[in-house]
């Protein structure tokens, strides 16, 4: 059995904009497929059994020595241990330097015309809610698909995306794992193109390990 | 019987006080534990504060801190014998919901690095604190703190009372001391040990600038701080080292939004102008409890 060719367990298609949720068994493998492409998906990761352990950007890049996670990467948490490791990947370059968007900060990254704009922060909360999670679990997220280079004098931004429609990373877990995404809203900067696009998120058994 | 305490080198004392009389009745311990005082150690806080500090503190390597520091006032961190690594985490004081965001930090100001000038911002649009100067150069915004299962893997141990302390071991003590838990852990900036990254996303340890080195900061909002004095998780050097730390905070005035630290980028000023009309509504608001 392939990872890729069992019957999903989940088969969703979120919309533009959107947040999605679930926890994915240990062993079992999340794919996210970019449909229209380059459309950044901002993902938290929580133990689903305790959520105070949860992603932790920090410990990720500290293991991985690197800003830009690919296939090998393990997704590490608070606590130094794995929750998910990418084991497939079509693009080649994911963030988790650069965060998710908010209203709050698109003020001050545009100006406070976007105050009333849709941004992660919101699915995140929304999304987030419906599992007994706030504000106080919201920590530094992954970005798939989002291009943030950093430059020889620490500048860094998010640019053009490397994505394209159908371009695929898979994770699987590594402990059951409550995974919440935003798929981004922004509309001010590259990392959706400036048009958001929908994504699928497909769910199936992992090959035994 | 009395008995000696086991201490760390770093918190023992310069002179001993074993009391003659023993401790076998109540008021032979009261003597002494009384005759202990005035002992004077290496890392230790000084009271009462001087020359008109806040607070004031020489914070052990491998030990952690926590103090308040009211809007305006400044925080002075130094890096005493060239191997401190100040992990930091501020959150605005009795709404800790709202709390440093490193991302928002490095991605607002479209850059990687810390330096003087550089603002830290909540992950609500607000300027938590200011980098009012700089003399170390090395400090990172990306890699974060220790945990234990990290320092347990390098150095045999990481609990934070043993030799080789996790920053958020430390952290979730200095927490705890003011109501918070693991879910108030978020990521963490650390100052005097470097991380730069290159094209290639690669991360390279730089480590520190040597001793003496200094930073000042700028609350901007009435800020909870949290520090925990440890190894930088990237130090590659096999063993365990970090050494004394220097806090000293004292009042002062927040940024104006002429100030040429506020003007110096759009983001920059967009940010302090949240900043302050919120410090306003926060200001009546205290004062409507009075």
């Amino acid at each position: 059995m392939t990872t890729r060719q069992s019957a999903p367990l989940i088969d969703r298609v979120v919309p533009a904009r959107a947040p999605w949720s679930a926890v994915v068994a240990r062993g079992n493998v999340l794919t996210l497929t970019d449909l229209g492409g380059n459309q950044a998906v901002d993902c938290l990761l929580y133990d689903a059994h305790d959520p105070a352990v949860r992603y932790s950007a920090p410990d990720t890049l500290q293991a991985a020595g690197t800003l830009f996670l690919t296939t090998g990467h393990t997704l590490l948490s608070t606590e130094h241990t794995p929750l998910m490791t990418v084991v497939a990947d079509d693009c080649g370059r994911h963030d988790t330097v650069g965060g998710a968007c908010s209203r709050e900060s698109n003020t001050l990254r545009y100006g406070h015309h976007t105050w009333p704009q849709h941004a992660c922060v919101e699915n995140f909360l929304a999304e987030g809610a419906r599992w007994g999670l706030g504000k106080r679990d919201l920590v530094s997220n992954l970005n798939w698909y989002m291009n943030v280079p950093v430059e020889a004098d620490g500048t860094l931004g998010i640019v053009d995306g490397r994505s394209a429609p159908g371009l695929r990373v898979s994770l699987r877990a590594e402990t059951d794992v409550l995974v919440l995404v935003s798929n981004c809203p922004q509309i001010n900067n590259p990392c959706n193109g400036f048009d958001p696009t929908p994504v699928r998120m497909t769910v199936t058994e992992g090959a035994a390990r | 019987m009395a008995r000696t305490p086991v201490l760390p080198n770093f918190c023992r004392m310069t002179e001993t006080t074993a009391a003659a009389s023993g401790t076998a009745t109540t008021g032979a311990a009261r003597e002494h534990a009384r005759a202990q005082a005035g002992a004077v150690v290496d890392c230790m806080p000084m009271l009462p504060p001087p020359d008109g500090a806040l607070w004031a503190e020489t914070v052990p390597g491998g030990g952690y801190a926590h103090l308040l520091l009211p809007a305006g006032a400044e925080l002075e961190l130094v890096d005493r014998d060239g191997d401190a690594c100040a992990h930091l985490l501020l959150y605005l004081t009795g709404r800790t919901w709202e709390r440093l965001n490193p991302a928002d930090t490095a991605k607002v100001q479209w850059n990687a690095y810390l330096g003087a000038g550089s603002v830290l911002l909540s992950d609500q649009g607000r300027v938590l604190a200011t980098v009012l100067a700089d003399g170390s150069g090395r400090h990172d915004l990306l890699t974060g703190t220790s945990a234990r299962a990290r320092n347990e893997a390098r150095y045999g141990d990481g609990s934070a009372h043993g030799p080789s302390p996790a920053g958020r071991e430390l952290f979730t003590l200095a927490a705890a001391k003011h109501g918070l838990g693991p879910r108030d852990l978020a990521p963490s900036v650390s100052l005097f040990q470097g991380v730069r990254a290159a094209a290639d996303g690669s991360l390279r340890f730089t480590g520190s600038a040597g001793p003496g080195s200094r930073v000042l900061l700028r609350a901007e909002l009435p800020l909870t701080v949290l520090v925990a004095n440890t190894a930088h998780p990237l130090d590659p050097r096999p063993e365990y080292r970090c050494t004394p730390l220097l806090l000293r905070s004292r009042p002062g005035r927040p940024t104006g939004a002429d100030d040429p630290l506020a003007t110096a980028t759009p983001e920059r000023l967009r940010a302090y102008l949240n900043t302050l009309a919120f410090a306003r509504s926060l200001d009546s608001g205290l004062r409507e409890e009075r």
